[in-house]
């Protein structure tokens, strides 16, 4: 039985993401329990002198070619698969991001092991890791144990508090990656790069949501998007802003859209459904602005404002300039 | 080619949750089930594929017991060709590669040249089956499609990546697609869909069936053991700010940095 934790860190460019850091402070703090060491996976980064400063003791490097700021599936499962392999570990840990839903299942199956998908939290019960996880839209909730062998879990971005930075030096490993048949079956043609540079929504800290009463895409840029940009947020809207042609289906919050976990999420004109509650209730602080006092997300949000949001929103607007400047 | 769908019956979305107790889960004696939103993209595609000519028969395939026909039945109505049932007392407690076992075993008996299915089914929230089934299957997988064009030994997919990215793939068939809202808009079925859905044939099949160990599916082949089900913790009781626009907008700001301290 495999020993101390892998963490697959993933970056943009080179940089590491927040999710990176954020799962080898977790691991850290896991393994002081568990036992064992923290050791990463970055995959096409040329660098992995940061990942010690986190709490890496060893970074496996693997060069799968050039991914264009996408990922491709063969040379990441190979990847996972070879440095699972080296490292012997107990726990696998990721972010439940699109790249690693992609390609881990594929692992765990491959591999024969234990995958639990999108943990909100995790503990060391009976010398092994519980992953706590969101089903029904998060309407309920759930302890996954491993029965045996290792664990791959996701994790939900924004779960755990970042690490602070301390200084450490890792040992640096290169994999070198073997070709496999999935290189030739999926093909990355193309990335098209993002319009904008906010935050990936599933990420992001802040988010300000506009719900279908913004009644014009140009009401959802003027007070959303000008709101959020204030804020340094991710602009979010609900399912019935986006089926009204307000915001791309990428904006969409909710079931059948993405579920988010920031810090800070402004509803402005939501009703607050159950199908939207289920993208955003583990929002650490909510505020609502509806005209409607009976919109069930004041019964969920921390601040509530029953206003016009086309007055409150300028206004709102304007004072965090003021306040963030 | 045959087009082999795989869909799942959940509760309905806007369903209200009850757990029965930790251990057991949820209650799901009284739950209005509907065919699990992502696959509804999955069978629409099955169909527009069949119409191109770009494939023979549309296959439905479940895992569930008798009352799940109901919902397959609607898949037929819509136009699929006929369905196959999967059900086992084996089958119980499957995680997510033992669902993808039982689901490879059964597109298997089939000359199946590629599965639709939604990204995820929305009970679970795993979104794991999909790509667990190309790997059992040792077949190329794609998930997340929001855009598909057949390309006669490939199919051309685009889907999206992270922070506003989207990615164009190439996958070789046979292939496993993970279907994502706005891949299409799906059809409602005819009353002459509907009554022609009556007559088309729904086979069951078990584990023997299958050919299937059972010591590899079920709650004897699952990884994970799932307890401790509970609704999720109450949020505290917030407050509405009173007051004139400009006097709760700086109430709030005030309130977002000194209190939540989130700015």
């Amino acid at each position: 039985m495999g020993n101390g934790i892998l963490v697959i860190c993933e970056h943009d460019g080179g940089v590491f993401k927040r999710t990176a850091y954020e799962l080898l402070g977790k691991a850290g703090g896991l393994t002081s329990e568990l036992g064992g060491s923290v050791s990463a996976l970055a995959i096409g980064a040329s660098n992995g002198d940061a990942l010690g400063n986190y709490g890496a003791a060893k970074v496996y490097l693997a060069d799968v070619g050039d991914d264009r700021g996408g990922w491709m599936t063969g040379g990441f499962v190979r990847a996972v698969e070879m440095a699972v392999k080296a490292a012997d570990p107990a726990v696998v840990l990721a972010a439940a991001s699109p790249a690693m839903r992609d390609v881990l299942p594929r692992v765990a199956a491959r591999l024969n092991v234990a995958m639990v998908q999108e943990c909100t939290d995790l503990n060391v019960v009976n010398g092994g890791v519980v992953g706590r996880r969101p089903s029904y839209a998060g309407k309920a909730f759930c302890d996954v144990q491993v029965n045996s062998g290792v664990g791959i879990f996701t994790v939900r971005p924004n779960s755990f508090e970042g690490p602070a930075e301390g200084s450490g030096s890792a040992q640096i490993e290169n994999l070198v990656v073997e070709p496999d048949a999935l290189c030739e079956q999926v093909v990355l043609e193309k990335v098209e790069a993002a319009e904008s540079t906010v935050a990936d929504l599933t990420e992001a800290d802040r988010i300000v949501s506009g719900g279908r009463s913004v009644t014009s895409q140009e009401g959802y840029d003027t007070l959303i998007r000008t709101l959020a940009a204030a804020l340094g947020a991710t602009p979010g809207a609900s399912r019935a802003a986006v089926d009204a042609g307000y915001a791309g289906h990428d904006h969409q919050v909710g079931q059948t859209g993405k579920v988010v976990n920031p810090s800070l999420y402004i509803a402005c004109g939501i009703s607050g459904a159950i199908q939207h509650l289920a993208g955003m209730r583990t929002s650490r602080i909510i505020v609502a602005i509806n005209t409607d006092p009976e919109a069930p997300i004041f019964q969920h949000a921390t601040y509530g404002i029953v206003q016009d949001m086309f007055e409150v929103v300028p206004v709102l607007t304007q004072k965090l300039r003021e306040a963030l400047s | 080619m045959k087009i082999g769908v795989c869909v799942k019956q959940v509760p309905a979305t806007d369903s209200r949750i009850q757990i029965q107790n930790a251990e057991a889960g949820v209650n799901t004696a009284d739950v209005k089930w509907e065919i699990n939103p992502y696959d509804e993209f999955a069978i629409e595609l099955a169909l527009q594929m069949k119409e191109a000519g770009q494939g023979t028969e549309v296959v439905v395939f479940t895992i569930g017991d008798k009352g799940a026909e109901a919902k397959v039945r609607e898949a037929l109505a819509r136009g699929a060709d006929r369905a196959v049932r999967l059900e086992d007392a084996a089958f119980d407690g499957s995680d997510s590669l033992g669902t993808a076992r039982i689901l490879a075993a059964a597109v298997q008996k089939e000359e199946i040249g590629i599965v639709l299915t939604g990204k995820q089914a929305v009970d679970n929230d795993n979104g794991m089956v999909p790509a667990m089934m190309a790997e059992v299957l040792g077949w190329a997988h794609v998930q997340s499609v929001d855009q598909f064009e057949f390309a006669g030994d490939s199919v051309n997919c685009r889907r999206p990546a992270g922070g506003g990215k989207t990615m164009h793939l190439r996958a070789k068939l046979p292939a496993v697609i993970g279907c994502e809202k706005g891949l299409n808009v799906p059809r409602y079925a005819s009353l002459k869909g509907i009554m022609m859905a009556k007559r088309k044939k729904i086979e069951v099949l078990d584990a023997a069936g299958l050919g299937l160990d059972p010591a590899t599916v079920g709650a004897a082949g699952s990884s994970v053991s799932v307890g401790g089900w509970s609704l999720p913790p109450a949020r505290p009781s917030g407050r509405i700010l009173e007051g004139s626009t400009a006097e709760v907008v700086d109430e709030l700001v005030g309130l977002l940095r000194n209190e939540a301290k989130v700015i």
